[in-house]
């Protein structure tokens, strides 16, 4: 079947099979293997990118349900000004190791972020609650969107 | 002359928090991981796996798979053993079936291998394939596979009747016994530590590409151990060594579990042989827990010998280790059970002996793996658990009788009862650093209030102090004592300067998210007194590093961390004679300020590195028989392991009604000698704290009666996330290691090993029970207090 997704902006038109994952799309067809892919059961979230503005899990959608949607991937994150506030936020605060999960933690961290731009700890932790990391103990991942949270407010005020 | 890529104005650094080399390209999403590698022409593989744990093969067909119009090769252990690779080494000595031929010996176990011309068509295919099996009854239970009527798991090795693989002991059985005869005191536990899995968010994956025309593989590969992978493919294969390139691009976490060779990383190779086009293989999830190195798995029987009044004397452990079907644990060969012998832990005792006995059952292979150090993990959590015990049976408080009982720095270096130099440390200083961050009086107060009010009201959570106080030991290892499938553990180091001064250090460990482009360029960095930023390192590719082990065991700085320092000792001598020479002075005549060599007593007559490299690559007229350019290598051996130390305190409340754990606090005070980068150090605990979490209270791999896997999937096999994790408090203390080049002593894997124990030991305080085994569910905290814990491993009849 034909699709036609906008995919960080760009509209990509592809043949596809009609069980072909979002991930797969991504990674196989279009190229974009900053989304990861960690298990096949919607529990580590390493493949979360957007899909219309809001964080899904791309190894449990159909690349066919993207058909005529927008979709927004880590690679979509970074602005013709640089890094997007929270990829700069992961590494100052060192919340990535191996960095598989990143992605996907930085997809929801701008997510939480636009819509809540002064989360709690609390609620940072239950914004992520759906993604694993095996390396950092969240700790660092928490502290960096918090960071992120406070050096854009910090912007705002001087604006 | 401005060299380009140097800031002169730069202070030279070398240890100290900095940001990571990596991320700016890992928040990109621009990494390169195996599955990210994509070749032109390249076809994709998949496993047939057997969905059953003991069955005899009688034929597989192949035929409606290979008349799949996308499929390309269908592998079959038949086929490989025409070609001599129907089984691979082990690291422990043994035979693993790459596909299988006789028989399967456990559930998930690889049986066929399709290449077809995209995923989704070689997963097809495999529907496609009719095995005749028969069954054959399991073994499924560690403490019955040396009963005498249980199956033969291994019936294909000649003369095999049973399922026994090695006993190995340590200490003095003699001294021990005579120990507990004369003791006081003697408390006793059965303990479980369960099979667990690594699970790295990457599953392992290979792109192996063949060359028809040269000979030439190479392979993209998910792994800790390029070289000692170069070689087993070597072994395999049939292919000389140096055809073969082993590469490991980005590496989406290890902790062991990419440290051997795997069915699917062959079939991939032979399948790019057969096609002669690149063959890419990702397992999934369910491939990856199912057939890849577990941990674990450690039936243990505990005694510990006292005083009334808590002095501990001795200990004596009997474990069963059930390994699965293949003995493929990576250990040093020396050591099949591992550093076990560490289970003496951090006390002073009289006496020590301890048995562990192998068998095989009809469960996957490994045994290697989970950030373990070699089987430290169980070690530490058999002393911790048996220690609350004691305290329990003696009603002792759990920290005074860690404190009256840890070594003191004057035993320094301690040769252990078991024969292990631990190298240095202060542990009593280390547990009050930790008691007092915890606030553990206070703790203790608020405990005995709370019991109080619950006493009255009957409700109210519970709550539970644990602590766990560990002695690591990492770093294999001396070549004379350690080696994994022959190769001694020493690794090299080679390092360049270029000549403005920028330098390139090629390590043979490889990264799996330790950051070991920050930490090994801050190395160098601190011995030549250049930037960091200044220092590139080469990692992860045969043809371009010289020989090593890899990254496993915590023995990245420990090992390779010292060859790159004393490789850049060696370029630093060099450079004084070079600048000796610009100078025309003697050698002998000049100090070493971070940086720069200069004239005793004329600090302004000096060479910088980078001047000193200039000149080195000039036409400056050298003394006879000293080499131009800078740039040296070298091989370390270590002398000894090194020890790591620390002391956990975890609080816990418990919901009495539910059994449900929250934990409140988790206090961390750790020991690993000298921090190159402590923001790195600290990450490193806070993911192994988060690990102690996982096992202690949700992590299991159970089988029921027919050896299924009951936990082939992150919807059953639990780990822990963001909400069940706190804010971690962290503490130091460093008492470096004596006999390292920079006293530094490893600690990837500290965390890891240490926090378990502190988990389980607070849940059993909140509940007052005097022992449950791990993974402590909500069920099973609630069946503990109902004085019926679980047994945990198998499954709830």
């Amino acid at each position: 079947m034909q699709i036609t997704v906008t995919v960080n902006g760009a509209e990509h038109v592809r043949e596809v099979e009609p069980r072909l994952l979002l991930v797969h799309l991504l990674r196989d067809e279009l190229g974009l293997t900053g989304t990861h892919w960690g298990c096949d059961t919607s529990n580590c979230g390493a493949c979360t990118v957007w899909m219309d503005e809001v964080p899904v899990k791309s190894c449990t959608v159909l690349a066919a349900m993207a058909g005529g949607r927008r979709v927004r991937t880590v690679e979509g994150l970074a602005g013709p000004a640089g890094l997007d506030q929270v990829q700069r936020s992961f590494i100052d605060c060192h919340g990535l190791q191996c960095g598989f999960c990143t992605p996907g933690m930085l997809m929801t961290a701008r997510w939480l972020l636009d819509h809540n731009p002064d989360p709690t700890e609390h609620e940072v932790r239950e914004a992520i609650a759906g993604q694993l990391c095996r390396c950092t103990g969240y700790q660092n991942i928490v502290a960096s969107i918090r960071h992120a949270a406070v050096t854009e407010a910090a912007r705002r005020g001087a604006a | 002359m401005t060299v380009p890529g140097l800031d002169p104005t730069a202070t030279p650094t070398g240890y100290g928090r900095m940001l990571r080399k990596e991320d700016v390209r890992l928040v990109r999403g621009r990494g390169t991981y195996v599955d990210d590698v994509v070749l032109p022409g390249m076809l994709h593989g998949a496993v047939l796996r057997s969905p059953y744990a003991h069955a005899r093969i009688h034929s597989v067909d192949t035929s409606a798979a290979e008349s799949h119009p996308k499929v390309r090769a269908v592998l079959t252990g038949e086929m490989l053993a025409g070609r001599g690779m129907a089984w691979m080494p082990t690291l422990s000595h043994d035979v693993a079936a790459v596909l299988a031929t006789d028989k399967v010996r456990y559930q998930g176990q690889e049986v066929a291998f399709v290449v077809a011309e995209d995923r989704y068509a070689a997963r097809d295919a495999l529907s496609l394939i009719e095995v005749d099996y028969e069954l054959l009854a399991p073994v499924v239970d560690a403490r019955r596979a040396l009963a005498p009527d249980v199956p033969v798991v291994r019936d294909e090795i000649d003369g095999r009747v049973d399922n026994h693989i090695f006993d190995w002991e340590c200490g003095d059985e003699a001294a021990t016994d005579a120990v507990f005869a004369a003791a006081e005191h003697v408390s006793r536990c059965d303990l479980l530590y369960p099979r667990v899995h690594p699970a790295p968010l990457e599953t392992c994956g290979i792109v192996a590409e063949c060359d028809p025309i040269t000979g030439r593989l190479t392979v993209h590969a998910t792994t800790q151990a390029p070289h000692a992978h170069r070689m087993l493919y070597a072994m395999v294969t049939g292919l000389p060594e140096h055809k073969i390139r082993v590469v490991a691009p980005d590496i989406g976490g290890g902790f062991g579990n990419k440290v051997g060779i795997y069915p699917g990383y062959l079939c991939a190779i032979v399948g790019s042989m057969l096609t002669g086009a690149p063959v890419k293989w990702t397992e999934d999830r369910s491939e990856n827990l199912m057939s890849t190195s577990f941990a674990r798995d450690y039936h243990m029987h505990g005694e510990i010998a006292a005083t009334k009044g808590g002095t501990i004397l001795g200990l004596r452990v009997r474990v069963l280790a059930d390994h699965g079907a293949f003995n493929g644990t990576a250990q040093p060969s020396k050591f099949p059970a591992g550093f076990f012998g560490v289970f003496t832990g951090s006390y002073d005792l009289a006496a020590a002996h301890c048995r562990v006995t192998g068998v095989y059952t009809n469960k996957a292979p490994g045994g290697v793996a989970y950030a373990c150090s070699f089987r430290i993990t169980e070690a530490v959590y058999l002393v911790e658990r048996m220690v609350d015990v004691l305290a329990y049976d003696l009603d002792l408080d759990p920290a005074q009788l860690r404190m009256a009982n840890l070594l003191v720095p004057e035993q320094f270096p301690y040769l252990s009862r078991t024969g292990w130099e631990y190298d240095s440390g202060d542990y009593p200083r280390t547990l009050a650093v930790a008691l007092d961050l915890a606030g553990y009086a206070e703790l203790r107060r608020e405990q005995a209030a709370r019991r109080e009010a619950s006493a009255q009201t009957g409700r109210g959570e519970l709550m539970g102090v644990g602590i766990s106080f560990f002695t690591e030991a990492v770093g294999a290892g001396p070549r004379r004592t350690m080696d994994i499938a022959g190769l001694g553990m020493a690794d090299g180091a080679e390092l360049r300067v270029h000549p403005s001064g920028t330098a390139v250090l090629r390590v043979s460990c490889m990264s799996q998210g330790q950051g070991h482009e920050t930490t090994f360029a801050q190395i160098v960095a601190e011995e030549l007194g250049i930037s960091p930023d200044d220092v590139a390192l080469v990692q992860g590719d045969t043809d371009q590093t010289p020989f090593g082990l890899g990254t496993y065991g915590s023995r990245s700085i420990p090992v390779s961390g010292a060859a790159a320092a004393m490789v850049a000792r060696k370029v630093r001598e060099r450079a004084r004679i070079v600048a000796a020479a610009m100078l025309e002075v003697a050698a002998t005549d000049l100090e070493w300020a971070k940086g720069r060599w200069q004239v005793v007593g004329d600090p302004s007559a000096g060479a910088s590195i980078a001047e000193i490299a200039m000149a080195a690559h000039s036409d400056l007229e050298l003394p006879d028989g000293v080499e131009g350019h800078l740039d040296a290598t070298c091989v370390y051996n270590p002398p000894n392991l090194t020890f790591p130390c620390g002391a956990y305190i975890c609080v816990v409340d418990v919901d009495p009604g539910t059994g449900h754990v929250s934990v409140r606090r988790f206090v961390a005070v750790d020991d690993c000698g000298v921090r190159i980068n402590p923001m790195i150090v600290e990450g490193q605990v806070h993911g192994g704290l988060a690990d102690g979490i996982g096992m202690a209270l949700m992590e299991l791999m159970a089988f029921d009666d027919d050896g299924n896997h009951l936990g082939a999937s992150f919807m059953d096999y639990l780990l822990p996330t963001s909400v069940e994790c706190p804010s971690f408090e962290l503490g130091e203390t460093v008492t470096p290691s004596p006999h390292h080049p920079i006293g530094a002593k490893g600690v990837g894997e500290s965390a890891t090993v240490g926090s378990p124990a502190a988990v389980v030991n607070a849940v059993l305080d909140a509940i007052g029970v005097r022992h449950a085994d791990m993974p402590l569910t909500p069920a099973q905290v609630w069946r503990a207090m109902q004085g019926r814990p679980l047994r945990s491993d198998l499954a709830i009849r």
